[in-house]
């Protein structure tokens, strides 16, 4: 149905076991952390890994989908399911305007371009009244989830973002896996000859990065309630810089990489938070050497190995 | 007092002046960005850790050598232009075969890196460094007071953006650069050493860099972070002005200063918005950039 390999469904299945085991054994804040990431990573790599267009502003509509989740939630006192569905939104919309801006252009200039107007998203956020400027929205309540699934419990929390994050993971397997998915890849190989063949590429590059901004809003509404919070951070540049960190390392146009890649850098930022501004170093260390001697990523090379398609 | 729209003449003045200061730091990375561009075909991410090395540098040349400003402005390029040198030979010529998209995360990395050094060595909360007593004061031009640092800051970055130009558009050795960015292995058939030519090119970029790096450390305070804020904008500037010419890089850089300047004066909320405002006008009637070549 989601149009999995066998060795693929093997690889899910596995993922789907570690998902519900996990909570037993690590502790449930870390473990959502990671899930709200990777469905970020996952997003951004609809991009990047399909489109094949780096966007290096991706922090906008996270942060953005963060700001209004939170922001709903503490002042709007809504259900929990409506926050989040408005930070998805909230993506979307965002996406809509700005990708519409950053399409005109391709490659290197596409990158500069969306990094500007994150950029500039981060100003209007700096300013804004309703953001809180440097404090950001803090003690967002959790709320409740239809009405009367209590999300206080940590536990609660984890099932609903380990659903959240499955049903972003299983849409976006679904649209890169659909004739509109195909016709992504055929544009991020060779661009004229799609437009040759009547596509109107802009129109898919258009849709695929609202489709990328949606999953990345609802990722950062589903960080702000987790943590009851939401700051600058999640709208900065270093964000965006991490979640291609993220995906460039588990493996880029890989299905489980960008899990894979949230899953290594988040528990390298647990382990190393003591560290300060090393984190930087090694985080920009880490860059290089994927760039220069690990280009395909952990799964990439992991598949390459075996000669499997994960 | 005079008074031109509302305002008072030496407030306008002040910001246009301020404005051309921050646009003459654009024009001179911009320009590096767009040299680079040329002939690596890389965005160099790393331009504002650069900019940021070369304030540090005359800020160290001066407490730790005793080095003053002036040998330093010719000092602290020459070093980091070298370092430059190192980085592309030892790291970024390994990357000229892949797509241009790994260039500017290998980049990323780098500036990640440089600026973590720095802020584990020196934290994030600036040093001062003094201005030059020759250039203390401020000079009555008249219609404003002009501090005469700020004078010197444009005087000197039009100069060497005028001579970057002339190097490149008038100069045997910028003729054989235009060719072998339009066509690097037929100009490598003529006999030129390109790779050489393309390191240069790269450290010159650099130093470009650090050039404004060490005009800056006066204005701004010298801190690990001087670089990454003013290089988005940078970007901005670079896709409002088009790759293409070395002039359009200046003109575009002094000129987002002015209108930047102009709106602290006007409509301060938006004043580090605007060029990103301007740089959405600009992609929607004209998304090849003002002087950009077609795409």
């Amino acid at each position: 149905m989601f149009g999995f390999t066998r060795t693929q469904t093997i690889a899910f299945l596995v993922m789907l076991v570690l998902i519900a085991l996990a909570p037993f054994f690590l502790y449930p804040v870390f473990l959502m952390r990671v899930l709200c990431m990777a469905l970020f990573a996952c997003a951004f790599n609809l991009m990047l890994g399909y489109v094949g267009l780096l966007s290096f502003g991706h922090a906008a509509y996270f942060g953005m989908g963060a700001y209004i989740t939170g922001w709903t939630m503490k002042f709007w006192h809504v259900d929990a399911s409506v926050a989040i569905a408005l930070g998805g939104l909230t993506g979307a919309i965002l996406g809509l305007c700005l990708g519409y801006l950053a399409i005109r252009r391709s490659g290197i200039y596409f990158a500069m371009i969306t990094l500007a107007l994150a950029q500039m998203v981060y100003f209007f956020c700096l300013q804004a009244p309703f953001t809180g400027g440097e404090d950001g929205i803090q003690q967002v309540p959790r709320g409740k989830l239809f009405g009367f699934i209590d999300l206080s419990n940590d536990m609660t929390m984890y099932w609903v973002v380990a659903s959240i994050f499955l049903a972003g993971f299983l849409l976006i397997h679904r649209i890169i896996h659909s004739p509109f998915g195909q016709v992504l890849k055929g544009i991020r190989e060779n661009e004229p000859r799609a437009v040759s063949l009547g596509y109107r590429t802009d129109d898919y590059k258009l849709i695929a990065f609202v489709l990328s901004c949606t999953l990345s809003g609802l990722a950062g509404g589903t960080k702000a309630l987790v943590f009851g919070i939401a700051t600058l951070t999640d709208v900065n540049y270093p964000m965006s810089g991490e979640v291609v960190l993220m995906v460039l390392l588990g493996g880029l146009g890989t299905v489980f990489g960008p899990t894979m890649g949230a899953m290594i850098l988040m528990t390298m930022e647990n382990y190393l938070a003591e560290f300060g501004a090393w984190v930087t170093v090694i985080q920009g260390v880490i860059f290089m050497v994927c760039v220069l001697a690990f280009r395909r990523g952990v799964i990439g090379e992991i598949g390459g190995l075996f000669k499997l398609k994960l | 007092m005079m008074m031109i729209l509302g305002v008072p003449a030496p407030l306008l003045f002040g910001q246009v002046l301020l404005g051309l200061i921050n646009g003459a730091f654009y024009a001179l990375l911009s320009l590096g960005l767009a040299v680079i561009f040329g002939m690596l075909n890389i965005i160099n991410f790393a331009h504002g850790a650069l900019f940021m090395m070369g304030a540090f540098c005359s800020w160290m040349l001066l407490n730790y050598v005793g080095i003053g400003y002036f040998p330093a402005l010719f000092l602290a390029p020459l070093i980091i232009g070298i370092f430059g040198l190192v980085l592309e030979k030892t790291i970024i010529s390994r990357l000229y075969k892949l797509d241009h998209l790994y260039g500017l995360l290998l980049t990323f990395g780098m500036a990640l890196v440089i600026e973590g050094l720095f802020r584990n060595a020196y934290g994030s909360s600036g040093m001062p460094y003094r201005i030059p007593d020759m250039l203390q004061g401020a000079t009555n031009l008249g219609f404003m007071y002009m501090p005469n640092y700020r004078g010197w800051v444009v005087l000197v970055a039009v100069i060497v953006c005028l001579a970057t130009w002339a190097i490149i558009e008038k100069t045997p050795l910028g003729a054989k650069l235009r060719a072998a960015t339009e066509n690097a292995p037929m100009v490598q058939a003529f006999g030129v050493n390109v790779p050489r030519l393309i390191t240069f090119t790269y450290a010159g970029g650099v130093a470009l860099a650090a050039f404004a790096g060490v005009l800056a450390a006066p204005i701004l305070s010298v801190n690990p972070n001087m670089g990454t804020s003013l290089i988005t904008t940078v970007f901005a500037v670079v896709v409002i002005g088009g790759m293409g010419s070395i002039m359009g890089s200046v003109v575009t850089g002094f000129g987002l200063g002015v209108i930047e300047g102009l709106t602290k004066v006007f409509w301060p909320e938006a004043s580090a918005t605007v060029v990103f405002l301007v740089m959405v006008i600009v992609l929607l009637t004209r998304p090849r950039g003002l002087f950009g070549k077609s795409a």
